[in-house]
């Protein structure tokens, strides 16, 4: 299966372009909203993006792999994001990334063997005063409990289907 | 299926300034904007100097909001504006300090406010190109932003004939893609030329050599939302609203184990205990104040007996902490002060961008000790090895995502020392609860 880049992709890439003095700095936008679209980095993107921004691709795989959202596999269907970070975890948040763990049966950058739900734990979401929080894609849950977790799990367990 | 609650407190202490129109239907849309005081301040600005609406900002005693407190006047003033390069006005929305989250609901809920700060930044500064770097996390907001821009751009607020004064300005947004090191101010530059986010040698500071090598003023989100109110009342009415030399409101964002957890629009000055007891609630479930956090994760902490403090920027100087991002984090008696260090340490270790050697490593190392320190393998030597790492990270960085490492973990090692000796004591964490049945 390839990772075909849509004519909708190209069109927003060349909105991009169109902002900077200097093409490169396109780079990080053109990468994460190629991800949103495909789903992770794939190759085809990485040689699309070098031949638009005329670079080596050591160049693209060096910046892909500083920024932790960007991944060169596919997550979930819904990537479960849950937040640890200090305002977190005085409410919480460790417990409910662990309920998420064994809820979901995997680890840290894990993803179920359907393919419905990868799990990751990351730092400060910009939701300290909803804590504990966490985002599911772009989606943000907050004032979150192990039942409520196990709501929203269900409901996109149904909706994954 | 999201859900998400309005992040705005309730309290009679709250001053809106910059949150005065968030209450309103569809404040996002520039039609309300423009219905409730949008775009006269820089209708105001486009009717002075450069130098006047400098002067003015100067005047308000505004602080940079996205930690430092800079002056924002003198920040201003460094730039060449005589320069034949072109100048950048850059809005910092990366916000990703732990316990901060102002400018999420600063964008979402009046994105034109921000919009027309930029524009009067850029009029100030003679610049005709900006950017607002968003963190990746917050995709929604650069879709809000996008369509206010849109609608800046049709009612001639932006582009080439500004409100046909033959000022020309335009305004992008940019988004990151998860690093809180792109927080600070250079690393965000090499960022948005579209390279890994590593800092750079200061100085030069941006204000003279920044974007692409131009001059470029650098301003967080909040320090840009009160540009507008500053010119439409003037200086000296922002002045007035804070204390002395900070002035204006400040969006402090109360969270932990507090009964009102919100954000909250309160006077510069405003006193730490007040902010808690009065203002938030005081602690959750009656419990006691141990320790707080008055700035973000970056700041040294506080103890319950060090709160009689007003919060500007000096009074927490003066005290050893910073005022830092407003994120202000309640911490309870039954808190493990080990096991909050060593949370803070697993963020730093984790955001270290690698580029400088102590903080890289000493990140790592002291995060590895708590580790196994809190899990009950301490040695009597510990607490003073962590201190003597943190010291060894703090000045030895090119930014300070080092020292942000080492301010809370000096401070927290020294007033906390006997919840180190208790670990040690017990081979074990007081605070550690039976490990819960498995299900
Ligand atoms: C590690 C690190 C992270 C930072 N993160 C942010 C941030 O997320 N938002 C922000 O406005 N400033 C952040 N800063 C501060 C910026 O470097 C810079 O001082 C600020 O954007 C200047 O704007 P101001 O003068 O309006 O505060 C960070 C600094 C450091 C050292
Ligand atoms: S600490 Fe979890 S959202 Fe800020």
């Amino acid at each position: 299966m390839g990772t075909m880049i849509s004519q909708q992709l190209k069109e927003r890439f060349q909105t991009l372009l169109g902002r900077y003095p200097v093409k490169r700095s396109a780079l990080v936008p053109m990468l994460l909203f190629a991800q949103d679209e495909i789903g992770y980095v794939s190759e085809e993107i990485v040689e699309e993006i070098c031949r638009t921004l005329d670079l080596p691709r050591i160049e693209v795989i060096e910046v892909v792999s500083y920024y932790t959202m960007l991944r060169r596999k596919p997550a979930g269907k819904f990537h479960l994001q849950v937040c640890t970070n200090v305002s977190c975890m005085l409410l919480g948040g460790e417990s409910i990334y662990d309920h998420c763990r064994k809820r979901l049966g995997i680890e840290n950058k894990q993803t179920t063997s359907d393919g419905t739900f990868s799990l990751e734990e990351v730092e400060c979401i910009g939701a300290c005063v909803g804590a504990p929080a966490a985002q599911i894609n772009y989606d943000f849950y907050e004032n979150l409990t192990p039942e409520k977790i196990d709501r929203i799990i269900e409901s996109l367990t149904a909706q994954g289907k | 299926m999201s859900d998400y609650k309005n992040p705005m407190g309730e309290s009679p202490h709250q001053v809106p300034v910059l949150t005065k129109r968030f209450g309103i239907e569809n404040s996002a849309s520039i039609d309300v904007y423009l219905q409730h005081d949008g775009y006269k301040g820089l209708e105001k600005a486009l009717t002075m100097t450069s130098d006047q609406v400098i002067d003015e900002v100067k005047k308000s005693n505004l602080r940079g909001r996205g930690g430092a407190g800079f002056p924002t006047g003198m920040k201003w003033g460094f730039v060449p504006r005589q320069s034949p390069k072109p100048k950048y006005i850059v809005c910092n929305a990366d916000e990703s300090e732990p316990g901060t989250c102002k400018d999420r609901p600063l964008i979402e809920k009046d994105p034109h406010q921000l919009i027309e700060a930029c524009i009067i930044a850029g009029w100030a500064l003679e610049s005709h190109q900006g950017y607002i770097y968003v963190r990746g996390e917050y995709r929604y907001l650069i879709d809000i932003l996008d369509r206010a821009l849109g609608e800046a751009y049709s009612k001639g607020y932006l582009g080439d004939n500004i409100q046909g004064s033959g000022f020309k300005f335009n305004l992008y947004t940019h988004t990151g893609a998860g690093a809180y090191e792109c927080g600070e101010e250079t690393a965000l530059l090499n960022s948005l030329e579209g390279l890994r986010g590593f800092p750079r040698i200061k100085p030069p500071f941006p204000a003279i050599v920044g974007l692409y090598g131009a001059p470029t003023v650098v301003n967080n989100v909040e320090t840009l939302a009160n540009i507008p109110h500053i010119l439409l009342n003037g200086g000296e009415w922002f002045a007035k609203l804070g204390c002395e030399r900070n002035g204006g409101t400040r969006l402090f964002c109360l969270s932990g184990q507090i009964a009102r957890p919100g954000i909250y629009e309160l006077p510069m000055g405003f006193p730490l205990r007040k902010m808690i007891y009065e203002v938030g609630g005081g602690l959750r479930d009656g419990k006691k104040l141990k320790a707080v956090i008055p700035g973000g994760s970056s700041c040294p902490v506080l103890t319950a007996d060090e709160i009689d403090v007003p919060m500007d920027f000096d009074s927490l100087g003066k005290i050893k902490s910073m005022l830092g991002s407003g994120g202000v984090i309640v911490i309870d008696e039954d808190t493990c002060m080990v096991k909050l260090l060593q949370r803070i340490m697993q963020f730093y270790a984790h955001e270290s961008c690698g580029w400088c050697v102590p903080c890289r490593e000493g990140t790592a190392w002291i995060k590895k000790l708590l580790d196994r320190f809190h899990a009950g393998f301490g040695r009597p030597d510990d607490p003073d090895t962590v201190a003597d790492i943190a010291g060894n990270i703090m000045g030895k960085t090119l930014c300070p995502l080092g020292d942000a490492a080492a301010m809370p973990t000096l401070s927290i090692v020294s007033k906390f020392r006997h919840e180190f000796e208790e670990h040690l004591r017990l081979g074990a964490c007081p605070h550690e609860k039976a490990p819960a049945p498995v299900s």
